[in-house]
């Protein structure tokens, strides 16, 4: 379950909370990325980032090359249980 | 399965599985054995049977398949003690899709829900804080599951929690660590290991030097690897070469996401809410001392098992299930007595089963094995010899 997947911070939500909005091969939702910033690269410069993203953390940024390979391994090995997941926010029989 | 001729870069493949062979050939008659690696991580042996990597290894480059995937060792009676948090009215009960289906003695999280418990799946800890903060009237309980990579997500969550003052909301801590696993395996007299394929992504926290005592006072070989079928097989080869020259150090095979000392914002968050649990259950190894964390009394007001009075529950794994000698290497899943028959990835009977990572679902899946007992099908090395001899005659 150590996988992760990639995707790219499209936008900053909230910088002191360190919350970031990143896109998944289409899919959108909000993560944390208080684990890739630091003085040297704040979360303003992470807008545009290409981020391993595990269960709603980005965990480390790589680059866009790494990041399509990643997404073509996790193709192949049918390991689509992170991104299956993206969306699940646990109220779903709430609110639908 | 996949083939070699199908991999990306199947000449540099070809050619890193010939110096395997090679040096493997040279070590195996020096010492009148197998070469034994283990791969630590679940998400390795998931990738080495999709790709069929150990069929095209040399037959003395034996593969054992490490305790690497948290949803296999979790013991039965923290999933007792779950499903009894659970069935508590006032509980939402939060979890990773993949903890769902882990048989419990009961019943699993999954039945608990049929049973009429409230149990929800979410991707990510901060969903769980999100159901506490839309329903302060319930008691919200994260199922926090996993190794190094997914302890800061708890971690930073709990943080969160404790600055927001979300108090209906809490973690019933499962998470485990891999070091002083790794040292208790070492410690078994009984192991058969020659050298370790270290997480990749594991070690994207916690950095290559924390395995620096293999190699310093086991005389391992470490080297840590990527997911894709080349780093696997790069990977293998260092391990190899490793040997083949008599040295034993950490390696790095996976620069482009590991670096020796981690992610330090990652580590401070896990230091601030976790520490060292005297002892931990894993499934199929028993209990290893200071294998997994727990909350510290800080942050006290956020841990399941402090709120809950949570009964802690131990169960011994059945005897029929051997999910622990394969977990050491002594076994091959399909030598199980349940493998096929009782044990089946519909009906996991043992750990193994239940993850596509786990050995015995993998070898399930991919055909390694039978339910005769017999090993695995030997035809894709063959065909890869063959391949390998005719491009050695046309080169
Ligand atoms: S077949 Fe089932 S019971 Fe036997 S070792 Fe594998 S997971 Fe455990």
């Amino acid at each position: 379950m150590c996988l992760g997947i990639p995707g790219q911070i499209i936008s900053l939500d909230d910088a002191d909370a360190r919350l970031a909005t990143v896109d998944v091969s289409g899919v959108r939702r909000q993560i944390n990325i208080a684990c890739i910033v630091d003085d040297d690269h704040p979360p303003e410069r992470c807008v545009g980032d290409w981020v391993l993203v595990h269960v709603g953390f980005a965990l480390n940024r790589i680059d866009a090359e790494a990041a399509a390979r990643t997404l073509e391994l996790l193709d192949e090995l049918g390991d689509t249980h992170e991104f299956d997941a993206l969306t699940l926010n646990g109220d779903q029989e709430v609110s639908s | 399965m996949k083939f070699i001729d199908e991999f990306r870069d199947h000449a540099r493949a070809r050619q890193i599985l010939e110096h395997i062979t090679t040096l493997v050939a040279r070590l195996a008659e020096q010492r009148g054995g197998p070469v034994r690696i283990m791969e630590v991580c679940g998400g390795h042996t998931h990738a080495i049977f999709h790709y069929g990597l150990e069929a095209m290894l040399p037959p003395e480059l034996e593969l054992i398949h490490g305790p690497g995937c948290p949803v296999c060792v979790l013991p039965m009676g923290r999933v007792d003690d779950c499903v009894a948090i659970a069935e508590r009215p006032e509980v939402i009960l939060a979890t990773f899709g993949d903890a769902i289906r882990v048989p419990g003695s009961r019943k699993s999280l999954m039945q608990a829900k049929a049973d009429g418990a409230d149990v929800r799946i979410v991707y990510s800890p901060t969903d769980a804080l999100a159901l506490a903060r839309k329903h302060p009237d319930r008691e919200v309980v994260f199922f926090g599951l996993g190794f190094e990579t997914t302890i800061p997500s708890t971690a930073l969550t709990i943080a969160q929690a404790a600055r927001e003052g979300v108090n209906n909301f809490s973690v019933f801590c499962n998470h485990i660590t891999i070091i002083p696993t790794l040292k208790a395996i070492l410690d078994n007299p009984d192991h058969r290991l020659d050298g370790f394929l270290g997480p990749g992504h594991v070690s994207m926290i916690i950095g290559t030097d924390p395995y620096r005592f293999i190699a310093e006072h086991y005389g391992c070989p470490v080297v840590v690897s990527g997911f894709e079928p080349l780093d696997i097989l790069q990977s293998l080869l260092m391990v190899v070469r490793q040997l083949h020259d008599g040295r034993a150090e950490v390696e790095n095979q996976y620069q482009r996401l590991v670096t020796s000392d981690g992610n330090l914002t990652a580590l401070e968050a896990f230091h601030q809410v976790y520490e060292p649990r005297e002892n931990c259950e894993w499934r199929g190894l028993g209990s290893i001392a200071e294998s997994g964390v727990q909350i510290k009394a800080a942050y006290g007001a956020y841990d399941a098992e402090r709120k809950f009075a949570v009964p802690n529950q131990q169960v011994a794994d059945p005897d029929s299930c051997r999910c622990g000698d394969v977990l050491t290497g002594n076994l091959k899943p399909w030598q199980c007595e349940l493998f096929g028959k009782r044990c089946t990835p519909d009906q996991p009977h043992g750990a193994l089963m239940v993850s596509s990572e786990g050995a015995c679902a993998a070898y399930y899946q991919y055909g390694g094995g039978n339910v005769d007992g017999r090993g695995p099908d030997s035809s894709a090395s063959a065909s890869l010899s063959q391949n390998l001899i005719q491009s050695r005659a046309e080169s």
